[in-house]
């Protein structure tokens, strides 16, 4: 499909922030843009659960203001403007932005007013970001479709039937349907990186403590971490770097320096493939597991070799624990969960019911106001962490996580750069095809969620398409190399700017934006039937 | 590994401090034990002699000094309650008054 190319919803991140500069056009322009996408397209994709136009419109209209200063100030003056100066960015609806809804995907939380802006809100606002909305995702991030959001599911641009992934589906498909340049995701256990690929877009997990947590929404402390969606690798370094950094507030944020060169990856083609010379990849086999779909492995093995043509050497590489990396996960992540949830007993916000004992106000509340997948963890979780089961099941598992962890520092001590990998056995499946079989849901992490487990950087970065869908390859490199994968990332970009699925535009966009066509709900309900 | 009854998935959803329905129990007692079944396929490794992770970066004793620093005034914190009065959130009485 042809793309109007005034459209400032078509150009990258990097090219918006050259061209407010220049003054090519104004930061209302580009809000105003992707505003107009953004509300056009939801009712047939549902990526947002709020677009705050009026509030967009001010911040966009105080960048031009910064701009137009330092464009009369001089060049030094242009120079020193924060990064995303004027750029939109999306949230996923768990980052708390004062004054503002923070449903995480439940009816628990409907109504609730976050009193505070999370640490991530306060560093996009001091870089001039542009805050759209709220996207749509999984109930408190539990899922891989979004189709577990209390508020409906969201359509994957490529093919409506079909789920953007998840928990941060809404992120990923208004990213890829152009509703944003910029989005923000977390990942628990592929959360970022799996609806990434599977809408074809870039987005990255760090590191675990590289970007603090305050004031988001909990799922499981020792694996939650927030992540950047874009669809360069340029445009998500950038916004990683924006976000990334210790702060006082989250503990576990660590105090290891942001690198710079987030900022400064290669513009040239040539540089860029330049860079891949030398590297040296694992391709740990067992992430090719059975039930991979044959267009996806294919996909990821021509990702591999023209990484080898560019002079990168890759070896095959064992990671022996991967196979008891979805139990370990499936049983860290619902303990930690069902912590981390007690907090919604409906007593000091949320819609709690009031209409009987304090004790049966609280199990009306929990049994009303969470979805089933939220309760089926819940109820795991607590099951792992009760009196009896602890050290079968709990202590067992960060055993187990131990021997996971252990198999990829092996890797980092035989000198690996980094790993490549699918990043899910699957192109995107259709609405309702895995809400029967919780375990089948949970098998589209399986290529993921052990890098969560290990607390490692990993990125999904778009490598083709399988009978018409994106298929993601991941990287995956030790403990503080985001800017090196991303260097990776933008120098696989580079070796195949001209591949001719780089310049293919999610199939379905034209009819996401029909004002008469099906919503994603409609179309789940018809699937169902 | 362990099978859960049905009178164990209640006595979880008790703890858990979740009103299910009779419905819901039934299916959760199919779907909980269909999962731990997966669960089973840890007990092949033998982990006797490995320490658990807790959490994947090596930090510890992050440690700040005690200083007054800006939080939520009580308004901000009470906005999202239900109720509230002289400062306080309204819940239900926990204690009867005995008369």
């Amino acid at each position: 499909m042809a793309s109007d190319p005034t459209d400032l919803t078509r150009r990258y991140a990097h090219e918006l922030a050259d061209g407010l500069r220049s003054g090519a056009f104004s930061a209302r322009e580009v809000t105003d843009a992707h505003l107009a996408a953004a509300e056009r397209d939801n009712r047939g994709l549902h990526a947002w659960l709020t677009i705050d136009a009026s509030t967009a419109r001010r911040q966009a209209d105080a960048a031009d203001q910064t701009l137009a200063a330092a464009r009369s100030e001089g060049p030094a003056a242009l120079a020193a403007l924060p990064a995303l100066l004027g750029l939109p960015v999306a949230l996923k609806d768990l980052v708390s932005v004062e004054g503002g809804q923070c449903t995480a995907g439940s009816r628990i939380l409907e109504g609730y007013h976050a009193p505070y802006d999370a640490h991530i809100t306060e560093r996009l606002r001091a870089s001039g970001a542009v805050l759209l909305g709220k996207t749509n995702m999984d109930e408190f991030a539990m899922g891989s479709s979004t189709e577990h959001s209390a508020f409906g599911p969201t359509s994957n641009p490529w093919d409506l039937d079909r789920v953007p992934g998840g928990s941060s589906g809404g992120s990923a498909a208004a990213v890829a349907a152009f509703n944003a340049p910029f989005g923000i995701g977390t990942d628990t256990g592929g959360s970022i990186r799996q609806p990434a690929g599977l809408c074809g877009i870039v987005g990255m997990k760090p590191t675990y403590g590289r970007v603090s947590r305050y004031g988001i929404v909990a799922f499981a402390s020792s694996l939650d971490q927030i992540g950047p969606f874009a669809r360069d690798s340029r445009d998500a370094a950038a916004l990683l770097h924006a976000v990334a950094g210790r702060d006082e507030r989250d503990s576990t944020s660590a105090p290891m320096p942001v690198p710079d060169s987030l900022l400064g990856l290669a513009a040239s083609d040539d540089a860029a493939a330049g860079a891949l010379r030398g590297k040296r990849l694992g391709l740990p086999r067992e992430y090719f597991v059975a039930g991979m779909e044959p267009g996806v492995e294919a996909r990821v093995r021509e990702a591999v070799a023209a990484l080898e043509t560019a002079g990168a050497i890759v070896e095959e590489v064992s990671l022996p624990h991967t196979e008891y990396g979805l139990a370990t996960y499936y049983i860290v992540a619902p303990a930690e969960a069902s912590a981390n949830l007690a907090r919604y007993d409906g007593i000091r916000y949320g819609p709690g019911r009031r209409d009987g004992d304090t004790l049966a106000n609280v199990l009306a509340t929990r049994g009303e106001g969470f979805g089933a997948e939220v309760k089926r963890r819940i109820m795991l979780g607590t099951y792992a962490l009760s009196a009896g089961y602890y050290d079968a099941f709990y202590l067992k598992a960060q055993k187990v996580r131990t021997l996971i962890k252990a198999d990829f520092d092996r890797l980092w001590a035989d000198g690996f750069d980094a790993l490549v990998a699918p990043t899910s056995p699957t192109v995107a499946f259709r609405f309702g095809a895995r809400l029967a079989d919780p375990v089948a849901m949970y098998l589209s992490d399986a290529c993921t969620l052990p890098v969560n487990m290990a607390g490692l950087p990993g990125v999904s970065i778009p490598c083709g398409l399988s009978e018409g869908l994106p298929v993601g390859l991941q990287l995956i490199g030790a403990p503080w190399t985001e800017a090196e994968l991303f260097g990776l990332a933008r120098g696989y970009e580079a070796i195949t700017a001209d591949a001719p699925w780089r310049s293919v535009e999610p199939a379905q966009l034209a009819q996401a934006a029909d004002p008469a066509g099906p919503t994603p709900a409609e179309r789940a309900a018809g699937l169902a039937a | 590994m362990a099978s859960l009854s049905r009178d164990d998935v209640a006595h979880v959803a008790h703890l858990a401090r979740l009103g299910l329905t009779e419905a819901e129990l039934g299916r959760l007692e199919g779907e909980l034990n269909h999962i731990l079944d997966q669960y089973g396929r840890l007990t092949e490794l033998d982990t006797d002699a490995i320490a658990p992770t807790a959490q994947t970066i090596e930090l510890e004793n992050i440690l700040r000094d005690d200083v007054v620093a800006p939080s939520l005034s009580q308004a901000a914190a009470l906005a999202n309650a239900a109720a509230a009065r002289d400062g306080f959130i309204v819940v239900s009485a926990v204690l009867d008054r005995g008369d």
